[in-house]
């Protein structure tokens, strides 16, 4: 049987369907490259694979019910998802949250940023070709989420923060572990650095790529790593400190030049500054409540159920009807692993959200795709999708 | 609180007056709800005001941080378009909001920030409100050839339509929505508790007479 073959003119451009099957497409991109030869003269990211319509579904599910689906959202760093919508609940209710609490909260954000960067650190740098850390970061991962387990009961969509505290306090002996866990994963750390940061194929195939300035930065919508590689100092966790990260101690790292490798070294500082917060975090925190004592938004002690009546009323209300929130509309941002993470929330009083807006930084970021990738070779485009930290979860919702 | 501890009211407040001031033809209102700056504005004068939040020494919103829209079904321009800027030098935020009815466009704000671009298309493919003058506007999240805007209050949650792999045709295909149980919608915010809600069940709930009941029987 005769095949025909087009013959392909050197100066032809080309177009190619990159994804949603590749490996380095981080889950379900669909990239249309236009080429010339093997530079790309135009990316269309095409999105909305992994569309599940949450924000609709949240709007019809009272507040501690939407909590599960931001645990979806960005299903690499779980636990900073909720703690942005609880921030927003909190926020439209006017309470306070206990301090042990907030302690609790932060640490555990932290300990997600980790999860977040070691997923990052390993798939960046399979998609750029060395194999042994996706395997070495996946090592740690794993104790990471046995934390979420201790706390939770699941080792992924954890469900544990909630509006007005957390859902139990911690259980007895995982402070030492993870105290344990500071000290191996600095070594670890040291490790990870040492086997790319020097290394010259790591440095050929991430140096001058992607060069982002500052002002396109700030007018592409980038937050989060993206920003501070181009040398724009800002971190919501100091510029607006919520919870109790004003009482803790660490630096902002910045790069310089914006390419992948800023950004690269910008990442590895941050997990270090996180090592040190979750430090801080088990030396502070104070023992008393996890949630607030207001059990019209969080459900009593169970013990307390059996002998009081009106123990027993706030639990049915709370877990049948859902709290009642105030009418009004806010906007909470916090510092997520992937950048700036906001929930514009409106509610018209009533038991459900009216709407729920998820701000993801990664959807700002993939549309700074294109611009990114232009005048780059095909190889490039894994190299610049890795440094965005592409989660489709976020970006499709 | 423990949330927005570096928030300065005043400056808030300044700011407020200062945008006030200068852009007074171009706003509907300005207002501090939730110590957050809310800025309603006409919607033919979205550009002018997005330019001159970015470019204003005093103002200084560099940052597009995002568009969503809001469905309001009972009012008369129903939907609600909303931005949300930041400025990193003066460590603020403003929300500014447009009000389009059904059909009526806005102009785009590709020209001020350039991420407009992908936010104004999603408010397109969940709302179907359409941008004037944006290079660019297909449907982003939803499928290719959907259809309907999911986010409109009248959209049904369950949606319409749903894809399945057809084994006689080889290949996937849509059929109309067929739940095996249908969705529960509680409604929770009882009938009978608070006065003033339950006026219309009054009518019905007739105390009881003893004449009543007896021509009842009669019959």
């Amino acid at each position: 049987m005769a095949t025909t073959v087009r013959e392909i003119s050197l100066n032809e451009n080309m177009t190619l369907n990159f994804g949603p099957q590749h490996p380095a497409a981080h889950g379900v991109l669909r990239l249309i490259l236009e080429m010339d030869g093997e530079v790309i003269t135009r990316a269309d990211p095409h999105i909305g694979l992994l569309h599940r319509g949450s924000e609709k579904l949240i709007e019809n599910k009272t507040y501690v019910q939407a909590l599960p689906y931001f645990d979806r959202f960005d299903y690499v760093s779980m636990m900073c998802h909720e703690h942005v919508f609880c921030l927003a609940t909190e926020k439209l209710l006017a309470i306070e949250v206990p301090k042990r609490a907030q302690y609790i909260r932060v640490m555990f954000s932290e300990l997600t940023r980790l999860m977040n960067h070691l997923l990052w650190l390993g798939c960046h740098a399979f998609d750029v070709g060395a194999m042994s850390v996706l395997l070495y970061a996946f090592r740690d991962r794993e104790t990471l989420m046995d934390f979420y387990e201790e706390v939770s009961g699941a080792r992924m969509h954890a469900n544990y923060f909630r509006p007005g505290g957390v859902a139990k306090d911690l259980p007895e002996g995982l402070t030492d572990k993870i105290a344990k866990f500071c000290d191996e994963f600095e070594k670890h750390l040291q490790e990870y650095d040492n086997l790319l940061s020097n290394n010259r194929i790591w440095k050929q195939r991430t140096v001058d790529i992607g060069v982002v300035t500052g002002d396109q930065a700030l007018a592409w919508g980038f937050t989060g790593a993206m920003l501070r590689g181009s040398g724009i100092a800002w971190d919501l966790r100091k510029s607006q400190p919520y919870e109790c990260y004003d009482e803790l101690d660490f630096d902002v790292p910045v790069g310089k030049n914006g390419d992948c490798y800023d950004r690269y070294l910008v990442r590895m500082e941050e997990m270090g500054q996180s090592i040190k917060l979750i430090r801080q975090c088990l030396a502070k925190m104070p023992a008393g409540p996890v949630k607030a004592q207001n059990f019209k938004v969080s459900p009593p002690a169970r013990d307390e159920m059996k002998s009081s009546m009106e123990a027993l009323i706030h639990h049915f209300k709370y877990f049948t009807e859902g709290f009642h929130v105030p009418a009004g509309e806010v906007y909470v941002a916090i510092e997520a692993p992937k950048g700036e993470t906001g929930v514009y929330l409106v509610s018209q009083g009533g038991p459900k959200p009216y709407r729920c807006k998820l701000r993801a930084p990664g959807f700002a970021h993939l549309q700074g795709l294109d611009f990114m990738s232009r005048g780059h070779m095909l190889a490039d485009v894994t190299t610049i999708i890795g440094t965005q930290d592409i989660v489709f979860g976020e970006i499709d919702r | 609180m423990h949330l927005e501890k570096h928030l300065d009211l005043e400056a808030l407040k300044a700011i407020q007056a200062h945008i006030d001031a200068k852009q007074a033809s171009h706003l509907v209102s300005s207002s501090i709800d939730c110590r957050e700056l809310n800025l309603v504005c006409r919607k033919q004068f979205i550009v002018p005001l997005l330019t001159f939040l970015r470019d204003d020494k005093q103002c200084q919103f560099k940052q597009l941080i995002d568009i969503s829209g809001a469905d309001y079904p009972e009012r008369k321009d129903r939907f609600d378009v909303v931005y949300h800027l930041l400025s990193l030098s003066n460590n603020q935020r403003i929300r500014v909001r447009v009000q389009v009815g059904e059909g009526v466009k806005i102009p785009t704000a590709v020209d001020v920030f350039p991420c407009a671009n992908w936010y104004e298309r999603e408010v397109y493919d969940m709302f179907g409100v359409a941008f004037e003058g944006h290079p660019d506007l297909r449907r982003i999240l939803s499928d290719y050839d959907f259809d309907g805007f999911p986010l409109r209050k009248d959209f049904p949650l369950e949606g319409k339509v749903e894809m399945f792999y057809d084994e006689a045709e080889k290949r996937c295909v849509y059929r109309p929505v067929n739940l095996a149980q249908e969705f529960r919608h509680f409604d929770q915010v009882s009938e009978w508790d608070g006065v003033g809600h339950n006026a219309h069940l009054a009518e019905e709930d007739k105390p009881f007479s003893m004449n009543d009941f007896t021509a009842e029987v009669k019959k």
